[in-house]
Parts: structure tokens; C-alpha cells; sequence
């Protein structure tokens, strides 16, 4: 007897393997934007991986914590390249998460019948923020201190409770060590275990339903005698191989950041952040990261703290909501009507506006335009189900184009 | 005796064991939610600091730090006094209304004990960065029209020497005055009031 009938008798591993892999059909017709959900679970990994080798030198507490990221960079043999992998890591993971939601917008990845798909990735996206977040406090710098003592001041906005809360998530009247070893406590284990559950959510439903294509053809439609779609192809090796490419480019990518340029000019790790936190003075000009600028910039542009937090919040609640805004009957954009394509372009340039105008001040003209680009990002949400009633769209082919 | 299910039973000891164990694992989850408010530890802190004043300039500011937070005291100068009295009209709460902001022997429109000495908790009533102090007239980055007072970096709250804010910023209520008061002419203390005094 094989070992592998001996497992297969008691544990389902070829079963799993066929079903998720070498007989897992996806369509054939897959471009460049299909490379980012695998780079992003490469990430993942990466990240827990070197997050467990920091944890075995990181010290939470706000009288070490600083001087301990330090060690980890001068001491700790190769502990440069492990924090360097990490801090690089968790801006790679948002450059490649906004390019898969990208690719979603792109093709009506969320469509029927994958709206669970989405609304698990948007849950991916959610946590991801929190942990980056909590993973910001972590080297006790000035931008870790100030951006989640306003980070943390955003839920005192809610009425009634908001302040309770606030004071309730930090622990203590101010940011201080309870809050930094709670952090610590959610950034290690309880948001990647929450992670973890959701990644498995959202593959297991997309292999559910299936993957989703550029051309927006349902190839679940066109199957030959076996029952495997004519425009399918197994994962392994077929993607599998491809998705090797991918991950080459992006580690040469990922290598030079990486190796020459870590900080990557105050965006990946900002300046102020080599400056011990000092609750007394808040640097000249803070700012968050730069995947939450977008949101920032929302943030500020509205002159009110209620519905300032209000408009940041939707901004991220309507992404839930488009599998239901949409109506059109076409995913891909190949097909969709112009109406469609300029929403879509405006709302791109828009969140990209935001992103930049969130690392300027929150000044004159700057604020004008962080206004304008805030209608914008919404336009596009709350105006989608009618451009979309009216769009003219094309008719969609039977089967996925190209050879 | 009879084979027949008794299926009203059922349904009782079913959602007798549901709601049972509901209330439960609620209770369960009350001490861990609990345990992530501020310990007893935390509560404790923030005795009373006392602040020298002598060497106090007109003009110049003392950053303290009380319960982890900068609580700022400067001295304003005859000028500054006149002008905030003519600010009114740009600000949100120029007569602070808005209770628990500052304590009752400060809700005056200078909103201090002694007219020169200004004591404010150094957060920005917005998302809590710390303000900075701008005392000058009319510097180049805010404009021809200011006159003087604290500028939030962060997402640009301003407030007048009184701490209060201004309209049109996301700040909403004025910056908070602690209690306080003076043990003499030199000598502040920050975090009590004084006992028995009215």
C-alpha cells in the first residue's frame, strides 16, 4: 500500500488537492491583474513569518519598545533584514491588495454570484487596516505615538458613547503602555488569526462559485463530456507555473525597495518615526501611512468632527455595498458602456488625487481639492445604480476571447 | 407507554438550553471586556502638579505634563487681552456655553482665573494631536487675518489665546481648561481645585 491511500483513507489530501488545485479550473484567459490575490498570500506568509522572529526580540512596553526596535536593527544578527522584510511587507500587502480590489472593480469580480467573495475580501481589507494599524504603535516613534492617538480619537466623535469607547480601546487616559501592550497582544495573534479565517473564507467561497475572468464569461456555462469547462484549465500546474512568474518579478521588485531603499523615502517608514514618542508635542506634520491617505484626506476635507469620522467610515462601508449598487448585467469592463468607463476613471483618479492630498497639509487649496475629489470617490458609489441602469453595454461572447 | 415524541418537550428544553447557555456565554464575555478598561493603576495616576510662574515672560509658554497629558501655561500680554475680546464674532463658543469644557470659575469669556495667565490642556478637541503655539500676527502660512493663538497640525483646528476655537475648522468645542488654581502669585497647581474656596 501507497503511503498516500494510507493517508487518503483517513484524511482527505488528494481529495483537497484535486479539488483546490489540479482540478481546480480556472479560465484560461487570465491577464496580469490575476497575479495579485497569489502575491498577497505570499505576503501574508511573509509577514507571519517575520513577525514571529520579531516578537523574539520586540519588548512591548513604552519604557523599551523603541530602544528594542533599535537592537532588533543594530544587534540581533540579520534582524535588519527581518524587520526590514516586515515593514517593507506591510506596504507590498496594500500596493497588492488595491491592485486585486483594482482588478475586481475592473472585471465585476463582485457580481453575482460572488458578492460573498467580495464582502470576505472586504473584511480582509478591513483587518488588514487594524493590523497595520496596531503594527504602526508597535517601534513607540512620534507617527506611531500621534497617529493612534488620533487614530483612537476618531471613535470619541461617536455621540454619547464615543469618548467611553475611546477610553476603553486605549486602556488608559492616554496612549500609554496599556495600549501599547494590548496592541501588541491584537497585532500578533488576534487579527492574523482573524486573518487567517477570513483568507480561507474567501477561497473557499471563490472555488465555490469559481473564478471570475476579463472577458466576464461565466465558463461554468460551456462544458465538455467530463463536466470541466471548455474554457478552464486546472490551476496546477497551469497557474501555479504562471503565478511563479509573477512572484519573480515582484520579489526583484520587492528585492530592490528591499535592499536599496527601505524607507523608501519616508512613505514605507516615515522620518518622525526615528524620534521617540513624546506625548507632549506632536510633529510638525503628521501624517498616516500612505495606503490610508486616501481616507485621510476624506477625513480632513470635512469641516466637522462628526461627519468628518461619518464620511471616512462611508468611504469604506460603500465598497461593501457594490455588488448591489452595480446593476448592470455585464462584469467586465471589455463590454461595459461608457458610462461606466468614466466613473470608473474618475473614481481611479479621485482615490489617487485623495491618496496624495492626504500627505499634504490640511491647508487652503488643498483642502478645496481634497473636497472635490471626496464628491467624487462617493459620486461614484452613489450615483452607480443609475449610470449603470443606462449604460449602453455591449453584448457579451458565449466564450473568453484571445487564443 | 407510548413511542410518540413528545416534540413540545423538545422544543422547551431546546430553546430552555439555548437561552440558558446565550445568557452564559454573555456573562463569560463581561470580564474580558473588562479587563481592557483603564486598571486601577491607571485611575490612580494624575496627582496634582504644581507649576512656578515667576519666571514667566508675556508671551512665553510652559509645557507640564499632567495625567500624560501637555497642559500649556502662558501669560498674554494687555494687547492679546483686548484683541480676544474682539474675536467674537469667528468663534464657535465665544462665550463658552459648552459645559465640561472648562470648570465653572473659568466660564468667563478670557476663560481663566487671572486675566494674563492662561492655563489649557495642550489637545486638540478634534482627534487630540497637540496644538502648536502661534502667538505672532499675521505669519506668512496662516494668513494676513490671524491674531494670534494655537494652530493644530494635524488637520488644521485653530483656536485663539482663550483656547477658543474658531468656526469652520474640525475641531468642535473649545480646548479644555483643567481645573486649577493658585496656592500664590508664583505658584499654580494643575488637577485640584482648592479646597473649600467657592
Amino acid at each position: 500500500m501507497r503511503l498516500i491511500d494510507w493517508i487518503d483513507a483517513r484524511f482527505p489530501a488528494t481529495k483537497f488537492v484535486k479539488a483546490h488545485l489540479s482540478e481546480y479550473y480556472a479560465p484560461r484567459n487570465f491577464n496580469f491583474w490575476y497575479y495579485f490575490g497569489f502575491l498577497a498570500l505570499i505576503i501574508l506568509i511573509l509577514q507571519i513569518v517575520t513577525g514571529i522572529f520579531l516578537t523574539m526580540h520586540y519588548k512591548p512596553d513604552t519604557a523599551l519598545a523603541f530602544a528594542s526596535v533599535e537592537y532588533i536593527m543594530r544587534d540581533v544578527p540579520w534582524g535588519w533584514l527581518i524587520r526590514y522584510l516586515h515593514s517593507t511587507g506591510a506596504s507590498a500587502f496594500f500596493v497588492v491588495i488595491y491592485l486585486h480590489m483594482f482588478r475586481g472593480l475592473l472585471y465585476g469580480s463582485y457580481k453575482e454570484p460572488r458578492e460573498l467573495v467580495w464582502i470576505f475580501g472586504m473584511l480582509i481589507y478591513l483587518t488588514l487596516m487594524a493590523e497595520a494599524f496596531m503594527g504602526y504603535l508597535l517601534p513607540w516613534g512620534q507617527m506611531s505615538f500621534w497617529g493612534a492617538q488620533v487614530i483612537i480619537s476618531l471613535f470619541g466623535a461617536i455621540p454619547y458613547i464615543g469618548e467611553g469607547l475611546a477610553l476603553w480601546i486605549r486602556g488608559d487616559f492616554v496612549v500609554a503602555d496599556a495600549t501599547l501592550n494590548r496592541f501588541f497582544a491584537f497585532h500578533v495573534i488576534a487579527l492574523p488569526l482573524v486573518l487567517l479565517g477570513l483568507v480561507v473564507a474567501h477561497i473557499t467561497a471563490l472555488h465555490e462559485v469559481g473564478s471570475n475572468n476579463p472577458d466576464g464569461v461565466d465558463i461554468k456555462k460551456t462544458k465538455d463530456e467530463q463536466g470541466i469547462p471548455l474554457d478552464g484549465i486546472a490551476f496546477h500546474p497551469y497557474y501555479s507555473s504562471k503565478d511563479l512568474v509573477g512572484l519573480i518579478v515582484f520579489l526583484f521588485i520587492f528585492s530592490l525597495i528591499l535592499f536599496y531603499m527601505p524607507e523608501f523615502g519616508g512613505w514605507f517608514l516615515e522620518k518622525d518615526n526615528f524620534i521617540p514618542a513624546n506625548p507632549l508635542q506632536t510633529p510638525e506634520h503628521i501624517v498616516p501611512l500612505w495606503y490610508f491617505t486616501p481616507f485621510y484626506a476624506i477625513l480632513r476635507a470635512v469641516p466637522d468632527k462628526l461627519f468628518g469620522v461619518m464620511a471616512m467610515g462611508g468611504a469604506i462601508i460603500v465598497l461593501f455595498l457594490i455588488p448591489w449598487l452595480d446593476r448592470s448585467p455585464v462584469r467586465s469592463i471589455r463590454y461595459r458602456g461608457p458610462l461606466f468607463r468614466i466613473a470608473l476613471s474618475i473614481f481611479t483618479i479621485s482615490f489617487l488625487a485623495l491618496g496624495y492630498l492626504g500627505t499634504q497639509p490640511a491647508t487652503g487649496l488643498y483642502t478645496s481639492l481634497a473636497q472635490v475629489f471626496s464628491v467624487l470617490y462617493f459620486s461614484f458609489f452613489i450615483l452607480m445604480p443609475i449610470y449603470t441602469s443606462l449604460d449602453k453595454d455591449q453584448p457579451v461572447p458565449q466564450r473568453v476571447t484571445g487564443k | 407507554m407510548t413511542n410518540t415524541v413528545d416534540t413540545d418537550k423538545r422544543r422547551f428544553l431546546t430553546n430552555a438550553t439555548t437561552v440558558v447557555g446565550s445568557i452564559g456565554a454573555i456573562a463569560v464575555t463581561i470580564p474580558f471586556i473588562s479587563s481592557l478598561s483603564p486598571s486601577a493603576k491607571a485611575r490612580a495616576a494624575g496627582a496634582p502638579v504644581e507649576v512656578d510662574i515667576s519666571k514667566l515672560e508675556v508671551g512665553q509658554l510652559l509645557t507640564i505634563e499632567w495625567r500624560g497629558k501637555p497642559v500649556f501655561v502662558f501669560r498674554r500680554s494687555e494687547e492679546t487681552l483686548s484683541a480676544l475680546a474682539n474675536l467674537k464674532t469667528e468663534l464657535r463658543d465665544p462665550h463658552s456655553e459648552e459645559l465640561d469644557q472648562q470648570p465653572s470659575y473659568c466660564k468667563n469669556d478670557l476663560r481663566s482665573i487671572r486675566q494674563d495667565l492662561m492655563v489649557l490642556v495642550g489637545i486638540c478637541t478634534h482627534l487630540g494631536c497637540a496644538p502648536t503655539y502661534r502667538p505672532e500676527l499675521a505669519p506668512e502660512d496662516l494668513g494676513p487675518d490671524w491674531q494670534g493663538g494655537f494652530f493644530c497640525p494635524c488637520h488644521g483646528s485653530t483656536f485663539d489665546l482663550a483656547g477658543r476655537v474658531y468656526q469652520s475648522v474640525p475641531a468642535p468645542t473649545n480646548l479644555v481648561v483643567p481645573p486649577h488654581y493658585f496656592i500664590n502669585d508664583n505658584k499654580l497647581l494643575i488637577g485640584t481645585e482648592k479646597m473649600g474656596a467657592a
